[in-house]
């Protein structure tokens, strides 16, 4: 950086500090810089594809190899149950139906009786409906969740063949959810 | 009347051409899908990452697969077209490179059986004219393929494909002007033989660098693709052919390189002689034939992953301004070289 011409100009010149970036200049003309990029360049190309070969792959050959999620990943949803009870925690307050965005979980509340007790408070879903494929992962239902009795899971391989079996029930989100996805450890 | 129109250096009984050239075609229409495979699985590695590895073991099956698929599909052809010519075009390209191939011998006469065989489909004495001959039918394939197509992107890639290879076949040939000279015949076996005492990739340095760069454009290959240039042309002169038309194209660009190689190891790389006196027995001459060929091939792949394509006045000021001035003066010195020598 040159500062005669401005300090002649008495302008203070903005300095750029350490944040400098060497510009890579176009090729300049002429048939000494033409011959220096026919060959030496080409060959300077040709020298690091060749390295590339056995510098290995960086594939991740997909359905053998899985890149691990992150522990907060949003997923496929899942329902809680109290571990001691066995009682389930969701209350049917449909809260998490009015905070979704997509419009996309419906929930139909029933009334516990002593006889059949499903959740611990006084009411229970009787229907719990997320239709996956509506359903944009915002995790919008999980904060709105008084309960904590939904969450997202680490499952994102969702597809199917058929969209009504895109539409997941209590049952199935109550389930054991299948561990497809490895789970990247803290630090990781 | 007995006008011979060519002499041909040695040819053998009927029935021992015809085993020539089933036997030289079958191991050379064989070599085309592993150029093919050799080729993504190359680029891969040099792009960081696999190539196919689905079909087969280490994806060894996929141009079969490919081309089970191509062959499988239906012929299609655009309202547009010229219905015969459409159909005529792969042909023609696809004939001229397996005519090309004819010529590049494998290994000189042998003693099979009692019998003299010369391992080359043809060793005619007129080598280097008959190449050029069928490269420039070749591009009738690509001409009438992208015209008859009746669709501008074809038309275009057909245009920039006549320019282009009208442009690079002169260097090219003035290229090897330099060896025929030196050598002192045109025949391809012969060019082999005078090159015993040295491969003329050393005296000819000039002209092997000049003829591999212009065979990079006869073969329509990166960074002189600009006849199919994916990203302006969709598929170039190719466009509108599918199935069985598009798997000849892309086969008859695969036999090209091929063919391109041979030359190139028979002209400059002393064909099936072995560097430092080294005189294996006969059945030997076409694996290092094909040794050669295996090494010029993957410095076309490799090039291919290494430059982008050049646009296309700088495809022309190249070819024309650089290129064929270098050749000249190729053949200029080689001559005055020869004179002064002899």
């Amino acid at each position: 950086m040159s500062e005669t011409p401005a300090a002649t100009l008495n302008v203070t010149a903005w300095s750029p500090g350490d944040d400098v970036i060497e510009v890579q200049r176009p090729p300049a003309p002429g048939a000494g810089h033409g011959a220096w990029r026919t060959f030496v360049e080409t060959a300077r190309g040709l020298k690091t594809t060749f390295g590339r070969i056995t510098e290995g792959v960086n594939t991740i050959s997909y359905p053998e190899e899985k890149v691990p999620v992150y522990p907060r990943f949003r997923g496929r949803h899942k329902l809680h149950r109290f571990e001691d009870t066995g009682l389930e925690k969701c209350v049917g307050c449909s809260l998490c139906a009015a905070a979704c965005p997509a419009d996309c979980i419906r929930v139909v509340a029933a009334e516990n009786t002593p006889e059949n007790r499903v959740s611990a408070g006084e009411r229970y879903a009787a229907v719990y409906e997320i239709n996956l494929s509506r359903c944009i992962f915002c995790g919008y239902c999980e904060v709105a969740c008084p309960f904590d009795a939904i969450t997202m899971g680490h499952d994102y391989e969702l597809s199917d063949y058929d969209r009504m079996d895109l539409i997941f029930t209590k049952e199935m989100l109550l389930a054991e959810p299948l561990e497809r996805t490895p789970l990247r450890n803290e630090g990781e | 009347m007995t006008t011979t129109l060519a002499l041909v250096g040695y040819y053998e009984a009927w029935y021992i051409q015809i085993l020539k050239a089933v036997v030289i075609f079958a191991v050379g229409l064989q070599l085309v899908p592993v150029v093919l495979m050799a080729e993504r699985k190359i680029m891969g590695r040099m792009q960081g990452r696999y190539g196919p590895n689905r079909v087969g073991p280490y994806g060894a099956l996929q141009p079969l697969a490919d081309i089970l698929k191509l062959l499988t599909k239906e012929q299609f052809r655009p309202t547009t077209s010229v219905g015969f010519l459409f159909a005529l075009a792969p042909m023609i390209s696809i004939l001229t490179a397996v005519a090309a191939f004819a010529i590049i011998p494998f290994g000189n006469v042998q003693h099979i059986g009692g019998e003299r065989v010369g391992l080359y489909g043809v060793d005619v004495s007129i080598g280097p004219l008959y190449l050029f001959a069928f490269g420039a039918i070749a591009f009738y394939g690509i001409m009438l393929g992208g015209w008859s197509s009746g669709s501008k992107y074809s038309f275009l890639g057909a245009m920039r494909g006549a320019a282009q290879l009208i442009s690079y076949e002169v260097s090219q040939g003035l290229a090897l002007v330099g060896v025929i000279m030196t050598a002192q015949t045109l025949s391809l076996t012969g060019i082999v033989t005078a090159q015993k005492g040295m491969w003329y990739i050393v005296p000819q340095l000039g002209g092997f660098l000049i003829f591999l760069t212009a065979s990079f454009a006869e073969t329509n290959r990166a960074p002189f693709d600009l006849t199919e240039a994916d990203a302006e042309l969709v598929g170039g002169y190719n466009t509108e052919y599918g199935g069985g038309r598009f798997a000849s194209y892309y086969f008859a660009e695969y036999l090209n390189v091929l063919v391109v190689s041979g030359i190139v190891t028979t002209v400059f790389l002393g064909g099936w002689l072995m560097p430092f006196g080294i005189h294996p027995p006969g059945w030997v001459d076409p694996i290092v034939v094909l040794f050669k060929m295996s090494l010029i091939t993957f410095f076309f792949i490799w090039v291919r992953a290494t430059l982008p394509r050049l646009r296309y006045d700088q495809l022309m000021s190249f070819g024309w301004k650089v290129l064929l001035p270098l050749a000249t003066l190729n053949t200029l010195i080689t001559a005055i070289l020869v004179v002064v020598t002899h």
